[in-house]
């Protein structure tokens, strides 16, 4: 049976948002974790923050900025859109939100590499 | 709820673009967990800071969980009901704890 | 020389069915409505589908083609031929009655539970009433206003197959333009009705509506600013 198509800036646009919401929902806890590792000394944390100094985790850290940058952006374009009457060039919003997206991870990378 | 999703995402859109100003800022020449306290020591603004972060992240996460495992999986809505409540009691205490954490060893 | 065709792929049957595939004469212009017309003169009378006008004004003929929601009526099938084949089937998210015409039922029950319907005030009014046409709400409604029932945004949006209730984007593109309508006497009522999970907050802002919509609506547009006024609505306690 036929599918409605799925072809379009639209619906990748909220894939990305959803996919990015749910992998973040994911991490934070994680966060949260690693951050309260203090109360045991800072030596604790220093530890964990040393063990990340490793190319692949500052690759997956990265990643994880993105996908922070790519919620914040396609959630503004959603309060643009809902809370504000529509306006010509809300269209190409998709397209900043993905530039927004790889500016940021872009900057990121730099600094962490 | 519809209004507290996008009152969270109002807030958590600031935080966002705060904290990532702040990473950025922190991971030049290197990350150190003395680095991250010494900048929170006595200042009661980042503690308030981060608790707003917290709530507003652990009423945002959990409506929009919700909806995804109403649109994409076939749980009934006590189920979807349950997970959500349970995300949110989990990112209130993970982040309180955290946040109360780094407070304590600034201080 | 003989004539060259197309593989034309039809569903039939019910909810239940399958595809059956037809080979069609393919000529210079050519609307995929045409290619299912010959099939059921000349191929296999007992194909059903609908259509009416044929000229792309009262969307009868929405169809699916290739997987997207359209007017096969203002589809050419040169437009959309792959590899000299093409496929087509009923509109999706509505009951297939047989083959390709679907029950619109459902898309009708919407337009009602989403009170897209006119209601005059309590009291016979005293005069015409005076709606400057360049007015925000007239702008409003009047951007909404062209639309014509075909079924098309419907089909094309992942939130109806995700979410039984959901009112879809008609039924709530007409409940805007009804709330942007100063005559009538049944905003609150309305506004209840287009709120909550199978209302306007269950839309994510996809826009497959808008891409969709062959009369250039924009549900989206309207859906948001169902959203804004339910939202204040009920931040005034009015809900």
């Amino acid at each position: 049976m036929p599918r409605p198509t799925r072809n379009q800036p639209g619906y990748r646009a909220f894939v990305l948002h959803r996919v990015s919401g749910l992998l973040l929902a994911l991490f934070l806890p994680a966060h949260f974790w690693v951050l309260a590792l203090v109360l045991r000394g800072e030596a604790a944390l220093d530890g964990f923050l040393h063990w990340a100094e490793h190319p692949l985790l500052e690759a997956a850290e990265t990643v994880l900025v993105m996908l922070l940058a790519a919620h914040l952006a396609g959630g503004v374009r959603v309060l643009l859109i809902e809370l504000t009457p529509w306006r010509a060039g809300y269209d190409t919003l998709i397209a900043v939100t993905g530039g927004v997206t790889l500016a940021v991870g872009l900057v990121f990378a730099l600094g962490v590499l | 709820m519809w209004i507290a999703q996008r009152a969270s995402a109002v807030v958590l859109a600031l935080a966002v673009v705060v904290h990532l100003g702040t990473i950025i800022c922190a991971v030049q020449g290197g990350l150190s967990a003395a680095e991250i306290v010494d900048r929170l020591r006595g200042h009661a603004g980042w503690l308030v800071f981060y608790l707003v972060f917290v709530i507003a992240a652990a009423v945002h996460a959990p409506l929009g969980l919700r909806n995804v495992l109403r649109e994409w999986t076939p749980l009934g809505p006590g189920a979807v009901t349950a997970a959500a409540a349970a995300l949110a009691v989990a990112l209130l205490l993970l982040g309180a704890r955290a946040v109360f954490a780094m407070f304590h060893a600034a201080t | 020389m003989s004539q060259p065709t197309i593989s034309v792929s039809v569903w039939r049957g019910a909810e239940e069915g399958r595809f059956v595939r037809y080979e069609v004469p393919l000529n210079e212009n050519q609307t995929v409505l045409d290619t299912v017309t010959w099939i059921q003169r000349y191929a296999d009378p007992s194909l059903s589908y609908r259509f009416a006008c044929r000229v792309g004004m009262c969307g009868s003929c929405a169809m699916s083609v290739n997987g997207t929601p359209r007017w096969t009526c203002r589809t050419h099938v040169k437009k959309v031929l792959a590899d000299g084949a093409l496929e087509v089937a009923p509109l999706a998210n509505l009951k297939v009655i047989k083959d390709l015409a679907v029950d619109m039922t459902a898309f009708f029950d919407k337009m009602a539970k989403a009170r897209g319907v006119f209601r005059p005030g309590p009291k016979p009014p005293r005069d015409f009433a005076v709606v400057p046409p360049q007015s925000p709400q007239r702008r409003a409604a009047d951007a909404g206003i062209e639309c014509i029932g075909c079924g098309v945004c419907h089909a094309a949006c992942d939130l109806v197959s995700w979410n039984k209730d959901y009112l879809g984007p008609a039924a709530l593109n007409r409940a805007w333009t009804l709330i942007n309508d100063v005559r009538d006497g049944a905003h609150a009522e309305r506004l209840r009705a287009v709120s909550g999970d199978a209302g306007c907050h269950a839309c994510h802002t996809q826009q497959g509506c808008v891409q969709h919509c062959p009369k250039n609506l924009n549900p989206t547009a309207s859906i948001a600013g169902l959203k804004r006024a339910a939202a204040l609505a009920a931040l005034n306690a009015e809900l």
